[in-house]
């Protein structure tokens, strides 16, 4: 398979979905309070937990979104981020997995389409963009990247390396930046010189969703 | 009844909100519906999609709705809700850019005065620039 062939990618065998589920439960779990942490530094603290208290009632609901199509699963996942998360996270994920899944559902859907759509439906709720200190700091370079390696005809594997890599650019590249968006855009300069609460959980998410897809890609 | 514009308080604190309702209900009257929401889904400081989609609901009128927020979060998840309710009721309903208790006291206020839903918010929005 390589990136501009990717119809392979959205069949989605039952066995991916349940390791992409999987991966990105364990990525929240684990890395909650750093989330916190990171997320105490320039907003209001609650980032981890509110991130912790999404993805448990994505894991509680686990086998019935395994038995649905990726699409389905993609926005029932994006409406219980919405719905228990508690702060504007919730919003911004859901509207990201929403769109993805609305893309996925089309007859010509593509793992590009999803992200287009998915990043705009970002950009759209945020009334934000790259470069405001944010999670589409991470998510436009991954799409960017994805793209690139469309164009280009890329394998899998190293499409998915690219990907990790520029969500990890993209998340070091908030660091020197002014936060003009949330809570830490109260802190102004102040916010210069830490890593975005909302950037990180974006990195973690693609982190896992790249190593769940690189377990049996080419 | 007179119907009359309604008035939702979302705010990160269910103190703030219910205290601001509170506010509200001392000037308006008893013709102006108010409903109020704060905290997540597990009570913390936060806010909670489904309990706006709910206040919503209780008090929505042909007259429309007016929402008061506090900081981001709550007029993200009040952007959300709205989105979730009727498409009729959703050009029906405003999040008003203004501080959330006097934005919340000044809305009702007009509200009683049996203003409608654009004049409602110009007032919430217009008393602070």
């Amino acid at each position: 398979m390589n990136a501009t062939q990717e119809a392979p990618v959205l069949q989605t065998p039952d066995p991916l979905l349940a390791r992409l589920l999987d991966a990105a439960i364990e990525a929240i779990g684990t890395n909650a309070e750093r989330l916190g942490d990171l997320d105490r530094a320039i907003g209001d603290g609650d980032h981890g937990l509110n991130m912790l208290r999404g993805f448990a009632a994505i894991a509680a609901q686990r086998d019935a979104l395994l038995a649905l199509p990726l699409a389905s699963a993609l926005e029932s996942m994006g409406t219980l981020l919405v719905m228990t998360v508690g702060g504007a996270s919730g919003p911004l994920y859901g509207s990201l997995l929403i769109a993805m899944g609305k893309a996925a559902a089309r007859d010509d859907a593509s793992v590009l389409a999803m992200l287009d759509e998915g990043v705009a439906a970002v950009k759209r709720r945020g009334k934000s963009d790259r470069g405001e200190k944010t999670m589409l700091d991470v998510l436009v370079p991954v799409q960017l990247a994805w793209a690139q390696s469309c164009r280009e005809g890329l394998a899998a594997r190293a499409a998915l390396e690219r990907l990790r890599s520029a969500a990890k650019e993209g998340l070091e590249a908030t660091r020197p930046l002014v936060a003009t968006k949330g809570r830490a855009s109260f802190l102004g300069e102040r916010s210069i010189g830490h890593l975005d609460p909302g950037a990180c959980s974006s990195f973690l998410l693609v982190d896992a969703a790249c190593t769940a897809f690189l377990e049996d890609a080419p | 009844m007179t119907e009359r514009v309604a008035i939702v308080i979302v705010s990160h604190s269910a103190d703030v909100a219910r205290g601001a309702a509170a506010m509200v209900r001392q000037m308006a009257g008893k013709e102006v519906k108010v409903a109020h929401c704060g905290g997540n889904p597990e009570g913390g400081l936060g806010t909670n999609v489904a309990a706006i989609k709910r206040c919503i609901e209780q008090v929505y009128g042909p007259r429309g709705v007016a929402i008061l927020v506090d900081l981001g979060g709550a007029e993200t998840n009040s952007e959300m809700a709205i989105e979730m309710l009727p498409r009729e009721w959703q050009t029906n309903i405003v999040i008003c850019q203004a501080p959330v208790v006097e934005g919340a006291v000044m809305a009702g206020t007009e509200a009683s005065g049996g203003s409608n839903l654009q004049k409602v918010r110009a007032t919430a929005e217009e008393y602070f620039r």
